[in-house]
């Protein structure tokens, strides 16, 4: 996994609540066997027309967005399936952190396994970054998003949550499974204890 | 002590490695169900570093996603849609191959969705922790199961190591008061659940559905319920064993059998939640007010009896962007609105007694001119036991289409798909945007529902036809 410190980046909005993981990435995107190249269909139903052609119009498609890596939207972002091939499509197209004031648990789990940031805010702060593009610092250290003003210096500083272990894990870039395998002896001794198909201790 | 939930039960039982400050809890996994779509990336993170599968003897795998439904005469004749999904499905046997794991391929005659074999076969069981690599694994808890949806990187946890890395999430009661009027479903029911909550009101809560109304539901109406908790945003849902229970795990392939049957339920009867539990949430729906419901907008929280004519709202970008997408109009009645595909299927809807309910209505009927009925089965031990009853005689003759067992057109990952601007009347869980073809427009409502609106042509109020 890669390693997430710190990300000087530029917002851009999408303005809509309840964006599931089927608007993320379609069903027909997942018949791969691998990780990469799902950044191709990446909102494939809003970014291209019916002819295959990107749509001008949506805001991913406009020139001016073209070097944000932090995406903003209203509540509720990855609702819907498991799939991880979401998180997948945010960063293989470019994405490094989704900010929004609701993040669906599946969605959120699966992004930090994948060193994609789920920033949480407040409603009024996702309000304000909706607005218009913005320049952002991101410090996974801090746990800390601030709003950076033209001239590059912070505006606001708004604390986020991460669980204790997730911040570790982005800090050192590493993943969970070498963790659970170090608890072997643990996971041996209650599957010893606890070998029946059955759990006694119920 | 503090008095403990049913949730808390089973995830006591479960800790490997207790939660601190620092670091999740360490949890143990008694049964892991995989799937072609969400699990070839996590083989692949095992063979890189030279890791075995832990368990394969709880390791449940089957192809359900990507599969073609179309009625074949032999399984020689199944023609996998397009080379990616074909690429897909070799790569599910060679997996299971290499790691030992059996799997319910194209030639057994237990193969069919994830969700309605676990239960089938008895594999799922009360008290037991329950993950796929899919969201609807939330199904599993009608069982009194802690089962949950997974993403792939844990799938590989899981097939390495038999655990999970989590934090205990919050807990919520559902109470369901009162019993079910003739003609509205458990799927009306939790249709109804998730309007009344919202499709983020249960984010971090594990739900446990309780009352009267639960209790009387079979175990494919359980199943229903707690497989749409995810669609309020749920991490599981759970309801409590009782004598329904029991009766439905005798005698099914992995459940225990004689004295350990009974040994078992004696164990099993302690699975409910204590009196004076406490849930950080709780939450009150009177059943018998209830009616056939559907949804009308492109989420599942977007959803109306289907006799009353759709909410005004005051405008909202997210509102006006389902009418408008849906094509309906606030203030009219979803009824009426034409069908151009009814689809009943899924994890959701597809088992014995919802085949039964869409029987019941379309027997001696005939399915409108110009739409298409899908009736595909969850298992091919559904359609086996369908076809013994006679039911898919009343399907043809009605003009329904009787297929194979599969995921199918809740997804259309298969070749089963709505087309652009077509109304789909869908007894699935998803009514997103596209989830049924690019540009499809999907209601989602009960067996009952789909079938009368099959009859009429329009999305039509089941109790006309009982």
């Amino acid at each position: 996994m890669q390693r997430f410190t710190e990300l000087t980046a530029t917002t851009v909005a999408l303005p809509r609540a309840d964006i599931d993981t089927d608007q993320i990435i379609p069903a027909r995107f997942l018949t791969t066997t691998t990780r990469e190249g799902l950044g191709d269909g990446l909102f494939a139903d809003w970014r291209f027309l019916s002819d295959g052609t990107p749509d001008p119009e949506f805001v991913l498609n406009r020139p001016e967005h073209a070097s944000a890596t932090v995406l903003v939207t209203e509540r509720n972002f990855g609702c819907g399936s498991s799939r991880e091939h979401a998180p997948w499509a945010l960063l293989d197209y470019g994405f490094r952190a989704v900010i929004s004031s609701e993040i669906a648990d599946i969605f959120h789990s699966n992004s930090l396994k994948n060193g994609l940031l789920p920033i949480r805010v407040s409603d009024d702060v996702v309000k304000l970054l909706l607005s218009r593009p913005h320049k952002v610092l991101i410090s996974v250290e801090t746990c800390t998003l601030s709003i950076l003003n033209d001239a590059g210096n912070t505006e606001k500083t708004i604390e986020f949550p991460l669980d204790g272990f997730s911040r570790y894990c982005l800090l050192e870039g590493i993943d969970q499974l070498g963790y659970l395998q170090g608890q072997s002896d643990a996971i041996t001794a209650y599957a010893n204890d606890f070998a029946d198909s059955t759990n006694p201790a119920l | 002590m503090a008095r403990k939930t049913l949730f808390d039960k089973v995830w006591d039982a479960h800790v490997v490695v207790p939660e601190t400050a620092d670091k999740p809890a360490v949890l143990y996994i008694d049964l892991h169900l995989i799937h072609e779509v969400t699990s070839p990336q996590a083989f692949t993170v095992l063979r890189e570093r030279g890791l075995p599968v832990a368990r394969p003897d709880r390791t449940l795998a089957t192809m359900d996603h990507s599969t073609p439904t179309t009625p074949v005469r032999s399984l020689a004749d199944i023609q996998v849609v397009g080379p990616s999904a074909a690429q897909q499905i070799q790569q599910m046997q060679r997996n299971c191959e290499e790691f030992g794991i059996e799997l319910r391929g194209f030639d057994s005659k237990e193969r069919g969705i994830v969700h309605i074999i676990g239960p089938e076969l008895g594999a799922t069981q009360p008290g037991k922790t329950i993950v796929c690599g899919d969201s609807h694994t939330s199904t599993h808890g009608a069982f009194g199961a802690l089962a949950f949806g997974i993403g792939t990187t844990e799938v590989g946890h899981v097939l390495a190591t038999q655990c999970l890395l989590q934090r205990r999430p919050k807990t919520m009661a559902i109470n369901v008061h009162g019993t079910l009027a003739e003609g509205v479903t458990a799927k009306d029911l939790i249709l109804a659940i998730i309007g009344e909550i919202g499709v983020d009101g249960g984010t971090g809560h594990v739900l446990e559905y309780r009352g009267e109304a639960i209790r009387s539901l079979d175990m494919a109406g359980r199943m229903t319920v707690c497989n749409m908790s995810i669609e309020a945003g749920a991490r599981a849902g759970m309801v409590a064993p009782d004598d329904t229970t029991f009766e439905y795990l005798a005698n099914r392939r992995f459940a225990p059998k004689a004295a350990e049957f009974d040994r078992a339920v004696d164990r099993w009867r302690n699975l409910c939640g204590d009196v004076d539990a406490v849930f950080d949430r709780e939450v009150s729906i009177d059943a018998s007010s209830l009616a056939p419901m559907v949804t009308f907008g492109t989420n599942p929280g977007m959803v109306t009896p289907v006799d009353v004519a759709l909410p005004e709202k005051p405008s909202d970008g997210s509102w006006d962007r389902a009418l408008d997408y849906m094509r309906l109009e606030p203030g009219k009645p979803i009824a009426g609105t034409p069908v151009d595909v009814v689809f009943v299927g899924s994890c959701t809807n597809a088992r014995m007694p919802d085949l039964e309910a869409t029987a019941n209505i379309l027997r001696g009927r005939k399915v409108a001119d110009g739409v298409r009925m899908l009736i595909v089965p969850g298992s091919q031990a559904i359609k086996a036991e369908a076809e013994a009853a006679g039911l898919h005689q009343v399907f043809t003759e009605a003009g329904a289409e009787w297929r194979e067992s599969g995921c199918s057109m809740c997804l259309g990952m298969n070749g089963d798909t709505v087309d652009s601007g077509k109304l789909a009347i869908s007894t699935s869980n998803r009514n997103f945007e596209g989830r049924q073809g690019i540009g499809a427009r999907t209601v989602l409502a009960s067996p009952a529902t789909a079938a009368a609106s099959a009859l009429a042509g329009h999305v039509a109020d089941p109790r006309e036809y009982l």
